[in-house]
């Protein structure tokens, strides 16, 4: 079994909406990779994101978590153990007054023994680098150092899946870094499958797999260098592409020839130069 | 600022204070505060202050925080002074005025009692933690679950009311800077114009807490959350050694303070 | 004409207590009427509590603030005036709309300065088109709009008040791609049309680059730079040293120069890259 989330025909309108936010949707997500969804607000990107965890339930298809269906209520807590959720602002997703407290909600929900939560704080703290703050007030750190204390607290669960919808849109670029630093290192060390909501290009350069969404539907599936180098439909999405992207693709259309595959700076550099040589 | 406001907040630390479990530092509060009541002499009130200054010391509080979390009741204390000094009969400091030294003396153990009473207190909240403090309540009142009293909901109601606090007046301060840059004026005007003029405060504050509310909700949902039933907790409630010196302490100091008054001191 | 001038200026937080925090210390800057400014910095460089004194909000505990020449500080009366002249939008300033409806929010401002109700429904018409607020959406209330349109009605309650300097921190913070591009060409339009002075404070290099006259680095509460957007930029190693990043076409810049290629030292926007980019070509052609 290596797909842990598996999304068949998803369909879902929101109560009072005459309009489907999600339009079919299929997809699979492969267990232990990293993976971005791209696309511009109202997309129907964070719809998708809380049917992973069955805050929503589909109004026509399925979303089976580790095979179990989200729409089986007796399986709940084992759904949402399974997918983690962190959410965009994270002042309003810490529920105690004192960083390891918050760390253990999770457990202590799932009923787990006193010294295994402990241990569980504890690991999941020195996983995202906040074990000298865990006595610290949350409200007192900075916007990364506290969005590192939600996902702590999504990791203390011990899910095979964390979704992330959008838990940077409220951060300053360092804060940004080091959630994103912190969620590679997740899926790279402890195989933890990582999607990504996000409007911004910059976070996907990493994932393994990269998908755009626009209008409640997939429109663009593949690795970041396949999806960005996409730059017409990109930009008909209303969605940038990275610099490196955007300034090869005007070169090209001014004669130049350059792959419009290398993404990171470095590697653009180097093509340019080839051309110019 | 409204962020000076240090009421009842926690201070991190390892001191033996720390350590006492808060059950047992609940129930010292109240055999504190009935001791602080049934001292009526100058020594007992010397008596209690020691004591307050030796758990001071022993919970490395320092007189200056503690002296800063009085400020929000100064008022308080002013007024009882005052109310003493000019209400209370006796002896006039100088014939024909109306204060009088009993008077002077009694407001002077007024304040004291009041001081005493609220750095007592003190120093259940800053060595406490507030998850601990409600955890400790809501063990102390599970008896009242028999009778379908919502202990449970009732705990995790303060504990984030307490965790919302801070930020909700981070937010208040925020809300009040962007008005003002509006030309908002708060400080002019009667009565009516200055309650009138808290609406752009109230009205943006009250639509930020619900969606807060709303959204930490989900968060709470989505982390397995499902009410009081079969939770566990990270930290075990557990009496220890300490405790129970703590009690024989709590014991002793009430033994003295009723010894005390029974020979009028 | 709004012309600012800063001197000495110095901020300490919680003066007297354990948390005493120097904030920001001996700011001595000239803005002169007209000028784009972009003011760039970490999260705690002191950037807001800079801002935040421009208009009084905050008062010094040492130096002077002068707008037009007049000290803001003098009296309660100017300084609640001077909050006519100089127009602060905070981050997120969506969380301040209370009014039931938008033309009543926009108009909360212009009510404040004491106008009669024909220059108040002028100036509220005025500043919904600055930033495209549709007269159908007067009458909605703020709570049903998306969140950038609400962006754009809490930006125009402070255009409003027509001041001749506007000052927004982080006006783009939270928002998706599309959106922020509205936001930024609103500003630049209220720019040119009014002619008055922007300062803006943001995190993204390439908007502050691309737009800009004049930037301002901010680093632990002093001035580090201040100079032209290609006077900043032309320093990319001292920049990234204080942990900021320069645009992305200045570090594509930077690499190519590493590989032998021959570009000015001025490249800050993709623009002056492709362009110097496509020179090269023709000349290896």
């Amino acid at each position: 079994m290596s797909s842990v989330i598996k999304i068949e025909n998803l369909h879902y309108t929101y109560p009072g909406d005459d309009v489907e936010s999600l339009k079919g949707v299929s997809l699979e997500i492969e267990r232990g990779s990293f993976v971005a969804v791209l696309g511009h607000n109202g997309s129907g990107k964070s719809t998708l994101a809380k049917h992973l965890n069955a805050i929503l339930l589909p109004t026509e298809g399925k979303v089976l978590i580790d095979g179990i269906d989200t729409a089986d209520e007796d399986n709940l807590l084992k759904v949402r153990s399974t997918v983690g959720m962190v959410f965009q602002n994270p002042d309003n997703q810490i529920v105690a007054n004192v960083v390891e407290d918050d760390v253990a909600f999770a457990p202590e929900n799932l009923s787990v023994e006193p010294a295994q939560i402990r241990e569980r704080v504890d690991n999941a703290l020195k996983a995202v680098d906040m074990y000298e703050f865990r006595l610290h007030a949350p409200h007192l750190l900075s916007g990364g150092q506290k969005q590192r204390v939600a996902i702590a607290g999504v990791i203390a669960m011990q899910p095979e899946v964390i979704v992330l919808d959008e838990p940077t849109a409220m951060l300053d670029p360092k804060g940004r870094r080091e959630v994103i630093d912190t969620v590679t290192k997740l899926c790279r060390e402890k195989g933890i499958t990582i999607v990504l909501i996000t409007h911004h290009m910059s976070e996907c350069i990493n994932a393994d797999r990269l998908i755009v969404m626009s209008n409640g539907d997939v429109v663009a599936d593949g690795t970041p260098q396949e999806v960005f180098s996409q730059v017409e439909l990109m930009h008909s999405e209303g969605l940038a592409v990275p610099a490196t992207t955007e300034l090869m693709w005007q070169l090209n259309k001014e004669g130049f020839n350059l792959p419009l595959t290398a993404l990171g700076i470095a590697e653009c550099a180097e093509q340019i130069a080839k051309e110019i040589g | 600022m409204l962020k000076d406001i240090t009421l009842g907040q926690y201070f991190p630390g390892d001191t033996i204070a720390h350590r006492l479990d808060p059950r047992t530092k609940l129930l010292l509060v109240i055999v504190y505060i009935v001791g602080l009541f049934n001292a009526v002499s100058w020594w007992s009130y010397a008596f209690v202050i020691v004591i307050t200054g030796l758990c001071m010391y022993v919970s490395k509080i320092r007189p200056a925080a503690a002296f800063k979390g009085l400020k929000p009741v100064i008022f308080i204390i002013i007024l009882t002074a005052l109310l003493n000094i000019f209400y209370t009969k006796g002896t006039p400091i100088i014939e024909g005025w109306i204060i009088t030294w009993e008077g002077i003396a009694k407001a002077v153990m007024m304040s004291v009692r009041i001081i005493l009473l609220i750095v007592g207190t003190f120093l259940l909240t800053y060595t406490t933690s507030p998850i601990a403090l409600t955890d400790g309540l809501e063990i102390l009142l599970n008896p009242l679950k028999k009778i379908k009293v919502p202990v449970h909901e009732m705990s995790m109601m303060m504990s984030m009311a307490l965790r919302f606090i801070p930020t909700l007046i981070e937010e208040t301060d925020k809300i009040m800077s962007a008005q003002k840059a509006r030309g908002a004026d708060f400080e002019t005007g009667n009565l009516m114009q200055r309650a009138k003029a808290l609406l752009p405060i109230l009205v943006p504050l009250f639509v930020s807490a619900f969606r807060r509310a709303d959204e930490l909700a989900v968060a709470m949902e989505s982390r397995c959350y499902h009410g009081g039933k079969g939770r566990t907790r990270m930290k075990t409630l557990k009496m220890q050694g300490i405790d129970f010196l703590a009690f024989f302490f709590g014991a002793a100091f009430l033994t003295v303070i009723f010894v005390m008054k029974k020979f009028g001191l | 004409m709004s012309d600012i001038k800063v001197s000495a200026l110095r901020h300490v937080y919680s003066a007297g207590t354990p948390f005493e925090k120097v904030a920001i210390d001996d700011i001595n800057i000239e803005i002169p009427h007209g000028q784009f400014v972009g003011l760039i910095g970490h999260t705690g460089s002191g950037k807001s509590t800079f801002i935040q004194h421009l208009n009084a909000l905050l008062k010094p505990s040492s130096g002077t603030v002068m707008v037009d020449g007049e000290d803001i500080n003098a009296d309660k009366m100017t300084a609640k005036n001077v909050r006519h002249k100089v127009g602060l939008v905070f981050q997120y300033p969506e969380y301040q709309l209370f009014e039931e409806t938008v033309y009543a929010d926009i108009a909360f401002g212009p009510k404040n300065m004491g106008l009669n109700e024909a220059e108040i429904d002028e100036r509220v018409r005025e500043a919904a088109h600055f930033v495209g607020v549709p007269d159908e959406q007067f009458e909605k209330s703020p709570l049903e709009l998306s969140g950038g349109q609400k962006r754009r009605v809490a930006i125009a309650g402070v255009i409003a008040m027509r001041p001749g300097v506007l000052i927004l921190d982080e006006p783009t913070a939270g928002l998706d791609p599309a959106g922020c591009e509205q936001i930024l060409r609103n500003i630049c339009d209220y720019r040119t049309q009014t002619g008055s002075t922007v300062i803006i404070v943001s995190h993204s290099m390439d908007d502050v680059a691309r737009l800009t006259d004049r930037l301002v680095v901010f680093n632990h509460g002093a001035i580090r730079f201040d100079g032209t957007p290609e006077e900043v930029f032309s320093q990319p190693e001292e920049l990234r040293s204080i942990g900021l990043a320069v645009p992305a076409a200045t570090e594509l810049a930077m690499e190519l120069k590493k590989r032998g290629l021959m570009l000015p030292n001025s490249i800050y926007t993709n623009e002056q890259l492709e362009k110097a980019l496509l020179k090269l070509k023709r000349r290896a052609d």
